[in-house]
């Protein structure tokens, strides 16, 4: 079977053997939708990318203990959960948002403000999911960039799937608020 | 009916943003299908779930991208730390294991090399669309996924394609209305697809996106800049 097709619980068991080529076919297979993740969380592209190769290479000391439990993408991003989490928790305010990530973001989607002022509701709700906390975010990126389901995310996240369906409505709910704020009163929740 | 209380949420309505992500099982699925279609508020509540499944993937796709070089500086950290004890199979003399075993002894230099050429060969291994995805440029060929800039002309709708269309069946669609893939597959296997060369009024925009969402081809579609 060709690497690239190979399944990721083959790709794991071979990463346990040492088998580099694996470990880079994983890699390719999850580098960008973890780093997107990491990135959403920590809103630093150096800090991201960084922690993107510090995941993986946590991938390459720990395959042999992985027991397949949960799927190895759950696995995968449950590891960058977490050291997202000591990165953010770690950072210093000032480092809260790097030039290149923020000229992104500024890109992308104005102050809420501006936005609302070219009366683009589109920029405004990208404004709006960027201002909400990391938590919030978290969930919001899971769901909908990331497209895991309900027990995908309660593995990542290691809370119940009732709290995963209840975190992801409060987060929608804030972001009513934050487009409240705005002027734009979309009703419940 | 099954209208939404202000005070608690239905279980339906928790799980809006999964049908939108399209990560619900089937008999989920068509509960929440059932009720959309009979409860206008939920239904226009749910355009809302489509607009931030929307925006999350446009933000998503503006955002950086990670080096080239990671995978170099991944494997520096893997040559960095102690060697591993790989684990032995009690019988290792298979064609395979042989493989893997000239592998592992190459040098971290060939091996980075030979990692590198692996990613390479997955990225273009990208899928049946690759081809549909390349777009001629001045001077040479860039692959859309890769493509970090939007496209100021034109309207754009993003779209996923049914789990079960078939490259051909994405092909006729493309040609039999004039469209092209200008973007993706993103994660959540969401195209950028140009549907007019200049920019549409929002209405105009949003009659092709009615007007598509019966498609036999398409999942999910929504507006985008």
């Amino acid at each position: 079977m060709p690497i690239e097709t190979t399944s990721d619980e083959v790709l794991i068991a071979k990463i346990a053997k040492g088998d580099r080529v694996a470990m880079a076919a994983l890699f390719a297979r999850y580098r960008l939708p973890v780093y997107r993740f990491v990135l959403r969380m920590v809103r630093n592209a150096a800090i991201a990318e960084d922690l993107n190769s510090d995941v993986f290479l946590e991938v390459w000391r720990q395959a042999a203990t992985f027991e397949g439990r949960s799927a190895v993408s759950t696995w995968l991003f449950s590891i960058a959960r977490f050291k997202a989490l000591n990165a953010i928790a770690r950072r210093r305010p000032e480092q809260e948002l790097d030039e290149a990530t923020a000229e992104t973001v500024a890109d992308q989607a104005d102050d809420p403000e501006i936005a609302l002022a070219k009366k683009d509701k589109a920029a405004v709700l990208r404004a709006c999911l960027l201002k909400l906390s990391a938590e919030h975010r978290e969930i919001v990126t899971l769901v909908y960039y990331q497209q895991k389901s309900v027990e995908e995310c309660a593995g990542i996240v290691g809370i119940p799937e009732a709290t995963v369906k209840t975190r992801m409505f409060y987060a929608r709910k804030k972001l009513s608020e934050l487009l409240a704020e705005q002027g734009i009163e979309r009703g419940w929740p | 009916m099954n209208t939404v209380k202000q005070s608690e949420p239905s279980e339906i309505e928790l799980l809006l943003p999964w049908y939108a992500a399209g990560t619900l099982d089937a008999h989920e699925a068509a509960r929440v299908e059932a009720a959309l279609a009979s409860d206008p508020e939920l239904a226009s509540r749910y355009e809302w779930v489509r607009a931030e499944f929307a925006q999350e993937a446009d933000i998503n796709a503006a955002a950086p991208t990670p080096s080239e070089r990671d995978v170099e500086t991944l494997f520096a950290k893997i040559d960095a730390t102690p060697a591993r004890q790989p684990r032995r199979q009690a019988q290792s003399s298979g064609f395979s294991e042989r493989i893997a075993e000239f592998l592992t002894s190459l040098t971290p230099r060939t091996q980075a090399w030979s990692a590198l050429a692996a990613v390479l060969a997955i990225a273009l291994q990208a899928g049946l669309l690759a081809g549909l995805v390349l777009k001629e440029k001045t001077g040479g060929f860039e692959t859309a996924s890769t493509s970090r800039h939007v496209q100021s002309d034109g309207a754009y709708v993003l779209i996923r394609f049914k789990p079960q269309t078939t490259a051909t069946e994405i092909a006729d669609f493309l040609t039999a209305n004039k469209f092209s893939i200008v973007d993706g597959p993103a994660v959540g296997k969401l195209y950028r697809i140009r549907v007019a060369p200049n920019k549409l009024p929002k209405d105009d925009l949003m009659r092709v996106v009615t007007t598509l969402q019966s498609d036999k081809v398409v999942d999910f579609i929504a507006m985008t800049d």
